[in-house]
């Protein structure tokens, strides 16, 4: 059933003499061309006074920290004396726990600085622009890329022993593949399956900051042994 | 009262410093944005959604509000410390137990730092979870994630100047892994950053420098391209 068409495509730069003129929009172009008619409001006061209030709670948060809790303040530095563990600002210590698995060349080298650069290079991967939901198309194809990658990852996690990153990786792809067998539109299930490649991939990279960070926080003791919180914290 | 301050309002002084009237109509609102330095970054409307607290959860804005409270508490520390391994700790103990607010100041400036690293980060996830990095917006994720670097950076090398076990060995265990930088590069680093060898002297006065002076002019201007590039996208 193919319809006879009423227009006929025309190049032209001449607005006389081709009046219409349809306009493509990509999928790069710009998230405003698509909605022109958004509501306004004026920056003062609506803006403002949110920038205002908000700043305010800021530093009577901070002031309240402040009086409560110390900053620390141990024995002056002493080179001939070393603590066990020595540990790094807290937001190095999932670095730190790398160490712990890896060869210092992976950990403190290789690993931050391929992050740093995955980072960078997101939004110019067509990839992370895509709003799709993941089994969208080529379910079977992703199914199977995605078990090699994972596959892959795991031998690699298990040849080092780093459980703190296998099972959060497991778990993560556990609630990836959930949709493919479940299909359903509602739901947290139907929720799962709407979120696109980009998505997963910078959830799981969250999830293991945050499971590193935490254990090497919480859990890391003496020699960098495993030591429960409520036995001592370092 | 009202009519004391309306006549102040409406006198040549005041009129020369702010040139607009005050903000009852739309018209003296936009001036009000336009006619100020510190506000003309902004647009004088802005979208209903962008203004909405749950989209971005204020986050790049606290970011900035951290920035300011650690400039102003850093620079009154400043006043009470001398960057040299001999007095550094004892510098620190006088801000404990003999300066004014002493203690105060430095837990604000402390704790602001850690948690400008977290909100820093957070700004990131609410960033990508909305999206925002889609073209045309794609080089100022690169900037951000400049600016989330020169944050961990500002936080790391004021670790080391209270000049405590805790800030000697935490440098200590940073600087190794730069060792671990192939092809003798890692050395070369490791020993510009410090001055020599171990963490010492020069390491302090380094350290000093770069965190009271070089990175955080470095984050000034990253910033300003920063939130330049967002009101020139259709930002706040």
């Amino acid at each position: 059933m193919t319809a006879e068409k009423d227009f006929r495509s025309e190049e032209s730069s001449n607005p006389k003499k081709v009046p219409k003129r349809v306009a493509f929009i990509k999928p790069r172009t710009a998230a405003r061309v698509k909605k022109e008619e958004e509501e306004m409001v004026m920056t003062v006061p609506n803006l403002v006074i949110r920038e205002i209030i908000a700043f305010e709670v800021m530093v009577i948060v901070l002031a309240l920290i402040s009086l409560t809790f110390n900053a620390p303040l141990e024995w002056i530095a002493n080179p001939q004396h070393t603590p066990n563990p020595a540990k790094a600002p807290w937001y190095f210590l999932g670095l730190q726990e790398l160490l712990h698995y890896f060869p210092p060349i992976v950990a403190g080298v290789i690993l931050p600085t391929l992050v740093v650069i995955a980072l960078i290079v997101i939004p110019y991967f067509p990839i992370n622009l895509k709003q799709e939901g993941l089994w969208k198309e080529h379910r079977k194809q992703t199914l199977s890329v995605l078990f090699t990658v994972v596959g892959i990852v795991s031998i690699i996690l298990l040849w080092f022993d780093v459980y703190a990153m296998l099972i959060p990786t497991l778990i993560v792809t556990a609630l990836m593949v959930v949709p493919y067998f479940l299909n359903k539109e509602t739901g947290i299930v139907g929720w799962l399956g709407s979120r696109p490649l980009s998505w997963w991939i910078m959830t799981w990279f969250i999830v293991i900051v945050v499971v590193l960070t935490t254990i090497g926080i919480l859990f890391r003791g003496p020699e960098w042994s495993w030591t429960w919180p409520w036995n001592e914290i370092y | 009262m009202k009519k004391a301050f309306e006549k102040l309002f409406r006198t040549q002084v005041w009129r020369s410093i702010f040139r607009h009237g005050l903000p009852l109509s739309n018209r003296t609102r936009a001036e009000a944005v336009f006619y100020n330095f510190f506000l003309h970054v902004h647009p004088t409307k802005v979208r209903k959604r962008s203004v909405k607290f749950t989209y971005t959860w204020g986050l790049g804005g606290l970011s900035l509000g951290l920035f300011i409270v650690l400039v102003f508490t850093g620079g009154l520390l400043m006043l009470y410390y001398r960057p040299s391994v001999a007095q550094a700790y004892w510098d620190m103990k006088d801000l404990q137990f003999v300066v004014s607010n002493g203690r105060f100041l430095r837990n604000m400036h402390r704790w602001a730092a850690h948690a400008m690293v977290a909100i820093v980060f957070l700004h990131m996830m609410r960033v990508f979870y909305t999206g925002s990095y889609r073209p045309p917006k794609e080089f100022n994720w690169v900037i951000g994630v400049f600016l989330l670097v020169t944050t961990i950076l500002l936080s790391y090398t004021g670790y080391l100047l209270p000049w405590d076990q805790l800030s000697f060995w935490g440098i200590s265990v940073g600087t190794n892994m730069v060792r671990a930088v192939p092809f003798g590069f890692g050395d070369t680093i490791s020993y510009l950053l410090l001055g020599g060898t171990m963490v010492g002297e020069n390491a302090l006065v380094r350290f000093y420098v770069l965190h009271c002076f070089i990175i955080p002019v470095a984050a000034v201007v990253l910033m300003a391209i920063h939130f330049w590039r967002v009101r020139k996208d259709g930002g706040v």
